[in-house]
């Protein structure tokens, strides 16, 4: 019934718009296999050449492991303080909920120019440039709003009725905690977990600002190598990064199926 | 267990704790020191706006305005024209189209900023890949200029924030109930007339939250402007790198992030009067 309202114009526009929004990434990954050493589409030959340089490179594997390391401690931080976070303005009867919330949102708002530049000022006076567990730190800044609305939207369809009952039985509000919220609540834990990773893997102005010569994240380095030259190089690297994107929603898809079929048998 | 242990179990609410405190310290507290540090350089009050208002009204500065409000305008409108036809679509499709045009427009939502601008890169460049199938094809004899300029930045920067739009005007179509136009409809109204006067007014809001959320993120937009534009083409943001960069210039950089700032929350205090902060972002 609903189909009725599409109409095969709206549905062709639709169809070329996908097209559009897919295919600058899907060319820089076919691009990334080529075998000749400028960027020609579609590629006369293909090769691994480009990611063989990637990987063999000790600067670009550097910065890989700078990324991975940033990204963990981040996504450690903003998961662990945004999960409770999140329960607190699920659960409790604070007033002024959205407005808190609202607050919470802003270093996802403030434009990140503004805020790399304030950290950069403060890490310059406290000699942390460079520091990779300071990185991780700043980048978890930009990565708890992402945590914040994913678990918001996750602990919204956990029943209250389940911790009552256990809170009833007699079980303590920290056992309730640990043994009733945190295990239902798990599946939103990890997506959210998964998303901070990748806001942190994927950032580049904080980074640009406070790794100094290093600890250069993957990003840093694309950045500076377009600012030289776009050598093919970094259409590797691109799809490496791609490629971990495309991961996390697998993963994140997986994870999905998986509370929704809970949810299901919860409710059977 | 201690009392304040068991008061923290008692009340939920205390758990905001460690947030409220993690963001204190590493986003207000560096904003807060930076902005009084290097206005507290420029001497004494007068002083401070005197050197505020020649920063602010310095030809470098006035020109960085208006290109950012231009491109960020143009941005806002060209994503709200594409994806208004796109949210409708997910909104009234059925679970395998859903999911299909879902599926292409997260993708590019999730993916590096950085790798999405390269793409464009590899797209729009003198040698680039539409510059190439153009020579090839014979329409043209010259490659034409896409990139470093302003359509480079407007292309880029709507491919950018094009997913923020149809997923903010997507949660509010999902809330408009089909019945109110079947019922339209039903009154004799056509397929036009009901879009039109039944549709599009109760979607209007959707409108507002999606324009103000990219403008939001566009005037304040660093790297794909940085990337793709051209020496004349500097956005406000990028003059506050530049002058933090290369002439380490803090007070101007404090002046320029004061004001963008400022405009920035004027924008996100009328987003959280007509939007639920809880759907931001389409989550």
């Amino acid at each position: 019934m609903s189909d009725r309202q599409v109409s095969p114009a709206l549905s062709t526009y639709v169809a070329f718009a996908c097209v559009g929004l897919l295919a600058p990434i899907v060319i820089v990954c076919i691009l990334s296999f080529a075998g000749e050493g400028y960027l020609h589409f579609p590629p006369t030959s293909y090769s691994l050449k480009w990611f063989a340089t990637f990987f063999g490179d000790t600067r670009w594997r550097q910065s890989l492991l700078s990324s991975t390391l940033i990204a963990l401690i981040a996504c450690v931080i903003a998961t662990v303080i945004g999960f409770l976070a999140a329960y607190a303005l699920v659960r409790s009867e604070m007033r002024a909920k959205k407005f808190i919330l609202s607050l919470m949102l802003m270093p996802i708002i403030v434009p990140t120019v503004i805020t790399a530049i304030a950290m950069y000022f403060l890490t310059a006076k406290m000699g942390l440039v460079g520091n990779v567990l300071w990185i991780g730190f700043c980048h978890a800044v930009i990565a708890l709003p992402i945590v914040l609305l994913i678990l918001l939207a996750a602990l919204q369809g956990v029943d209250l009725n389940l911790e009552r009952a256990a809170l009833s039985l007699g079980a303590s509000r920290s056992r309730v905690f640990f043994k009733v919220v945190v295990p239902i609540a798990f599946p939103g834990v990890m997506s959210a977990a998964l998303f901070a990773f990748l806001a942190s893997f994927d950032e580049l102005v904080i980074s640009l600002f406070l790794a100094g010569a290093r600890a250069q994240t993957l990003p840093v380095r694309i950045w500076n190598s377009l600012h030289l030259e776009i050598e093919p190089v970094v259409a590797a690297a691109a799809t490496f990064l791609i490629a971990v994107t495309g991961l996390v929603l697998l993963v994140d898809g997986g994870i999905r199926r998986l509370r929704s079929s809970l949810v299901r048998k919860t409710q059977a | 267990m201690t009392a304040s242990r068991s008061a923290l179990w008692r009340d939920p609410a205390l758990l905001i704790v460690p947030a409220i405190g993690f963001l204190a310290i590493g986003f207000v507290v560096p904003l807060v020191w930076f902005f009084i540090e290097t206005l507290q350089e420029m001497g004494s009050f007068e002083d401070m706006i005197l050197e505020a208002v020649s920063t602010i009204s310095s030809r470098a500065v006035v020109n960085a305005m208006i290109t950012t409000n231009w491109i960020a305008l143009l941005v806002t409108l060209l994503t709200l024209f594409a994806g208004y036809p796109i949210a409708y679509f997910l909104a009234n499709s059925d679970r395998l189209r859903f999911t299909l045009v879902l599926f292409c427009i997260i993708v590019p939502y999730f993916t590096s900023v950085i790798v999405r601008t390269y793409s464009w890169m590899v797209l729009l460049g003198r040698n680039g890949i539409i510059n190439q199938f153009l020579i090839g094809t014979g329409i043209v004899d010259e490659p034409v200029a896409l990139l470093y300029n302003k359509l480079g930045v407007v292309i880029g920067m709507t491919y950018v924030l094009l997913p923020y739009m149809i997923l903010t005007l997507f949660a509010a179509m999902k809330a408009i109930d089909p019945s109110y136009v079947r019922a339209a409809h039903g009154l004799g109204a056509s397929r036009i007339y009901a879009f039109r006067h039944v549709y599009l007014p109760l979607s209007a809001h959707g409108v507002l939250s999606g324009c103000l959320i990219v403008f939001i993120l566009a005037i304040g937009f660093f790297i794909t402007p940085a990337l793709m534009g051209g020496p004349s083409d500097v956005m406000i943001a990028m003059l506050i790198e530049r002058s933090v960069e290369i002439m380490l210039d803090w007070p101007s950089a404090a002046v320029m992030s004061l004001l963008l700032l400022a405009v920035t929350l004027v924008l996100y205090a009328v987003y959280y009067r007509v939007t639920d902060v809880r759907r931001m972002m389409g989550a």
